[in-house]
């Protein structure tokens, strides 16, 4: 049926471009093309118990299967099962070593953490600025932290006061453990804008 | 004598073999000769003579490519001496300044790279105040954007291999983004979303700012993937984008004419 001329042509083949070229007389010769344009059912694709797999299917399925798993590897591959950074939860020194007012920076290169006793508590606060990431410095003298990159300045207590950044530096979980040792967990942080560093595990009360 | 060495280079089998038809004089052998080369066939076999005016095109786009075979050809120079490991990365850039011949290598390498930047960018407003993003050229015009961001990203993964404190700090802000990024990055939107049992799947060690740093922060890992990501993957990803975008040109009908 399809090979036979067709009789009922449009005046006007359509364009088989998204834009007005003209066609210049041509018409399409793949025979379902001339069926469709003439109005005529297209060969319908119809799956059935005999077709379903079919050296096609399967060929179709296989590569769709090779490239889905072959792109999840190569997502996989991007996170190695060991990186070589300094654990997330680690033990500092004990806790009377950390006296009243003090910044002890002993843990800012290998962790990023400055262990802070101010205002009665001993805290442990991020050394990742809070504007855009870099790593302020403690500067004694003037009792705050000052980051170089934009200037962005905090209290001893990690508390924003000036330059661009938005909110204070984050604070991470301390525990004690039986010797006396003080540990941070750096998986669990708080914010002391939004309220949540006063819960108990956020800090430990400085014996005064 | 010039005449007849000239005749017998060109009647030999090796020049038959390359340049398969005659003498550029007739216009069907000016065709094959873009036809016929595979650098030349990219480009438009005919371009109008008001198209191709310096004040219409500013030849930024070829100014373009230029500059990306200036940045190839020093790129892999400073790739003999250059190693991508922290012990040895910044005394490696102050070496090609100091102690190997040619210390302005790196420079035009730099420099380039700027240059690069503008240029692209100027391609982009040129096309754009010419019209010539317009129909049948719009494909075209979202390929050159694809090709603007490769260069941006080109310039950002450079960044960071001299090794310095700018670089590292710079590359610490620029990525500090991808956390924020819906879904993927930990600190983004919807970064709960992906749970199995309660577990969270996207974290600080497993989002996509993990996947590009190889780690929590900007270290060795960090300098090795954008090293590869800026010698490799995006220069690739560039050329072959690049091939697309100058093969559309003609596609669509050479270089667009003046208003």
């Amino acid at each position: 049926m399809a090979d036979e001329p067709v009789k009922d042509r449009p005046a006007q083949w359509p364009s088989p471009w998204p834009y007005d070229f003209p066609v210049e007389g041509k018409v399409p010769s793949a025979p379902d093309k001339v069926a469709r344009i003439a109005g005529a059912e297209a060969p319908k694709l119809t799956l059935t118990r005999r077709n379903l797999f079919s050296s096609a299917m399967l060929g179709w399925g296989a590569f769709a299967t090779a490239g889905g798993v072959g792109t999840l590897g190569l997502v996989r591959f991007l996170f190695p099962n060991v990186n070589f950074e300094p654990p997330q939860v680690f033990r500092t020194a004990p806790v009377e070593k950390f006296a009243r007012d003090t910044v002890d920076e002993s843990w800012k290169e290998s962790n990023a953490v400055w262990i802070v006793n101010t205002e009665g508590r001993i805290i442990a606060i991020s050394t990742v600025c809070t504007h855009l990431g870099c790593t302020p410095n403690w500067l004694s003298a003037e009792n705050k932290f000052k980051c170089p990159c934009h200037g962005s300045g905090y209290y001893m207590n990690g508390v924003n006061f000036e330059g661009p950044t938005p909110r204070p530096l984050e604070r991470f979980h301390v525990t004690v453990d039986p010797t006396g040792f003080l540990w941070v967990d750096k998986t669990q942080k708080c914010q002391v804008e939004q309220s949540t560093c006063d819960a108990g595990a956020f800090y430990i009360q400085a014996k005064a | 004598m010039l005449k007849q060495a000239g005749d017998w280079l060109r009647g030999s089998q090796v020049w038959k073999s390359i340049f398969r038809h005659g003498p550029p004089t007739t216009a069907r052998n000016r065709t094959m000769v873009m036809l016929s080369n595979v650098f030349l066939h990219l480009h438009p076999v005919r371009a109008r003579a008001s198209g191709i005016r310096l004040s219409f095109t500013w030849c930024m786009g070829g100014l373009t490519f230029f500059l990306f075979l200036v940045e190839s050809v020093t790129g892999i120079l400073l790739m003999f001496y250059y190693r991508p490991v922290a012990a040895s990365a910044y005394s490696d850039i102050m070496a090609l300044r100091e102690d190997v011949p040619l210390g302005i290598m790196r420079e035009i390498h730099r420099w380039g790279a700027h240059a690069m930047v503008i240029t692209v960018w100027l391609h982009m407003f040129r096309v754009f105040m010419t019209g010539s993003y317009k129909p049948p050229r719009e494909f075209n015009w979202g390929i050159g954007v694809v090709l603007l961001v490769l260069t941006l990203l080109l310039s950002f993964t450079g960044y960071l291999l001299p090794w310095d404190q700018l670089a590292i700090w710079a590359v610490t802000v620029g990525t500090n983004m991808a956390r924020a990024h819906p879904v993927i990055g930990h600190e983004g939107p919807g970064a709960n979303l992906l749970q199995v049992d309660g577990i969270q799947l996207v974290h600080s060690g497993a989002d996509i700012r993990y996947a590009l740093l190889g780690g929590r922060f900007v270290g060795e890992a960090t300098l090795l993937r954008f090293y590869v990501l800026h010698c490799i993957a995006v220069p690739v990803m560039a050329m072959i984008l690049m091939a697309v975008h100058f093969w559309r040109v003609r596609k669509d009908g050479g270089i667009s004419g003046p208003l």
